[in-house]
């Protein structure tokens, strides 16, 4: 059996009061596209953040349980937070350019931590070429990255993940403010970059979740219902609610 | 005609009285300094200091108080800045929605409706306990009191509306909350940041009370940072107190030159804000 890339044990989650998660158990393999589905507030996007601990950002929140990348407490408190973060990247799902040039914002994540393989601009154009932006952009990097749109800046904001280098890339509904072009685009570079990556898709889109889903999670009101292989998932789903989620009958 | 005419039209004319009358007020306050200013204005009052008789009506001018002015508010501007980016840097990210960030900014705002008379005072006691004279260096240190409050709460509210998910997108890249501070926020918010130095900037400017007894008033231009200084308000405030028609104008004049003065800086910092808000991001 091979060695789940990140893996939540007992993971309790609560916004001030409120339980949003609730005793969550799962394993994420290695490689591939885990897709975490579920009808709104279900606490897809809070799992999502846990990964890579940006939910301390939120007010009020309160962790319990283990989160483990590669077999290590991510929430233990020696761990450096922003080691984390390198190593677990995010793609939100409204795209946020930096306010700099398309350049700098992809360059921020090497610069900040100052290690990358071969020149800057090396990186800038491997990765804006990995996110399939390179052939719109090659010409004008020194523009305000505010100026591109909005499908543009997503595929932006996946090459300013990539150039830091990550082992995970989280993605939050990642094409939920895009137009479905633009979204076909960005499934395209997320399959391409699979092989070589472990990717979490959060989306309540199970059509999505069926396209680029190598394995999924299934979240039902903050708790863990059903993971495994997204075909068994989908085609042969174990728990009632799975099954009723899946036709339509519920969320 | 309805009734929600009627009312539309009474609240539309009461908006537009309000409007007229507040402009009206400003084009009779400018038309005034420069009616009588204007003519008073000669290259010898930009370029000299007071020379003897000045405040009787002869030669000389008030390069003491322009220069004076620049010195003081500059500097106090200056220090507000070092001083006030980190304390509304660390209200918006470090210590956001806290108690103790929502006692400071409440202490803030008492501090900015304090009369500009106290912080003179508070000065002038700080400088005994120093031992400082009115000087440069006394007049900087009240006007940087008065200042202080307004910069921060214009920088707190600037940063206060960078959207979160911009900060943790630079977080989110392992970015440290310094690194996000310096190299996102601060860039986001740039244009924002520049408004309420310059708001202070104008504050202190024009501000005559505080300088009144730490900076002193002299006919000089100031040597050292610890000599007095003159400064446009108090130089107004002298030249209209004499018995003599001709200073009197002379105190319109001081008082255009302070309007131009502040009217170049909010052209420059438009121009500025312009160049600044390209990279921002909505």
């Amino acid at each position: 059996m091979v060695q789940p890339h990140m893996q939540f044990r007992q993971l309790n989650i609560w916004y001030s009061s409120r339980q949003a998660l609730k005793n969550v158990t799962a394993e994420i393999p290695a490689r591939g596209i885990t897709a975490i589905i579920g009808p709104s507030g279900c606490g897809k996007t809070t799992l999502l953040k846990s990964l890579n601990r940006l939910l301390e950002e939120t007010d009020g929140i309160r962790v319990e349980g283990e989160v483990l990348l590669g077999g290590e407490n991510i929430y233990d408190p020696s761990v450096d937070v922003t080691k984390i973060r390198t190593r677990v990247g995010l793609l939100a799902s409204k795209p946020f350019p930096l306010p700099m040039s398309i350049f700098d914002n992809v360059a921020y994540g090497p610069r900040i931590h100052g290690q990358y393989s071969g020149s800057l601009s090396e990186v800038v154009e491997r990765n804006l070429k990995t996110a399939g932006l390179w052939e719109e952009v090659y010409d004008r990097l020194g523009t305000p990255a505010a100026r591109l749109s909005t499908g543009q800046q997503q595929r932006l904001c996946l090459a300013r993940a990539l150039a830091v280098e990550p082992e995970v890339l989280l993605c939050d509904e990642p094409t939920s403010a895009l137009d479905p072009i633009s979204a076909q685009r960005i499934e395209i570079q997320l399959k391409a970059i699979k092989e070589k990556m472990t990717i979490v898709v959060v989306t309540h889109l199970l059509r999505q979740a069926h396209r680029l889903a190598d394995h999924v999670i299934f979240l039902w009101l903050g708790e863990l219902v059903e993971s495994g292989p997204a075909n068994q998932v989908f085609n042969s789903p174990r728990d009632e609610r799975t099954r009723a989620y899946l036709s339509g009958d519920i969320g | 005609m309805n009734r929600h005419k009627i009312e539309e039209l009474i609240f539309k004319g009461l908006m537009m009285a309000s409007t007229m009358f507040v402009l009206g007020s400003l084009v009779l306050i400018l038309g005034t300094v420069i009616w009588r200013g204007l003519p008073a204005l000669n290259l010898a009052m930009l370029t000299q200091t007071p020379k003897g008789g000045y405040y009787m009506g002869k030669e000389g001018g008030i390069l003491n108080a322009i220069v004076g002015s620049l010195y003081l508010a500059g500097g106090a501007t200056a220090l507000s800045l070092v001083i006030s980016l980190p304390i509304a840097l660390y209200l918006q990210i470090y210590a956001p929605r806290t108690r103790q960030s929502e006692v400071a900014r409440l202490v803030l705002d008492v501090l900015w409706g304090i009369p500009s008379i106290v912080y003179g005072a508070f000065g002038f006691t700080l400088m005994l306990w120093l031992g400082i004279r009115a000087s440069l260096l006394g007049g900087i240190i009240a006007l940087t009191l008065l200042e202080l409050p307004i910069m921060v709460r214009g920088m707190d509210e600037a940063i206060a509306l960078v959207p979160n998910a911009l900060k943790e997108a630079s977080l989110a890249l392992g970015a440290t909350c310094l690194e996000t501070a310096f190299k996102v926020v601060v860039k986001q918010t740039a244009p924002a940041l520049l408004t309420a130095v310059l708001l202070a900037f104008g504050r202190g400017i024009g501000d005559a009370a505080s300088v009144l007894f730490t900076a002193g008033y002299t006919d000089r231009l100031p040597d050292s940072i610890l000599s007095p200084v003159a400064s446009l308000p108090l130089a107004i405030f002298f030249q209209l107190g004499t018995p003599f028609p001709a200073v009197q104008d002379r105190a319109y004049a001081s008082a255009l030159v302070l309007t131009i003065i502040i009217l170049i800086l909010s052209l420059t910092s438009r121009w500025l804000t312009g160049r600044l808000t390209t990279n921002i991001v909505r």
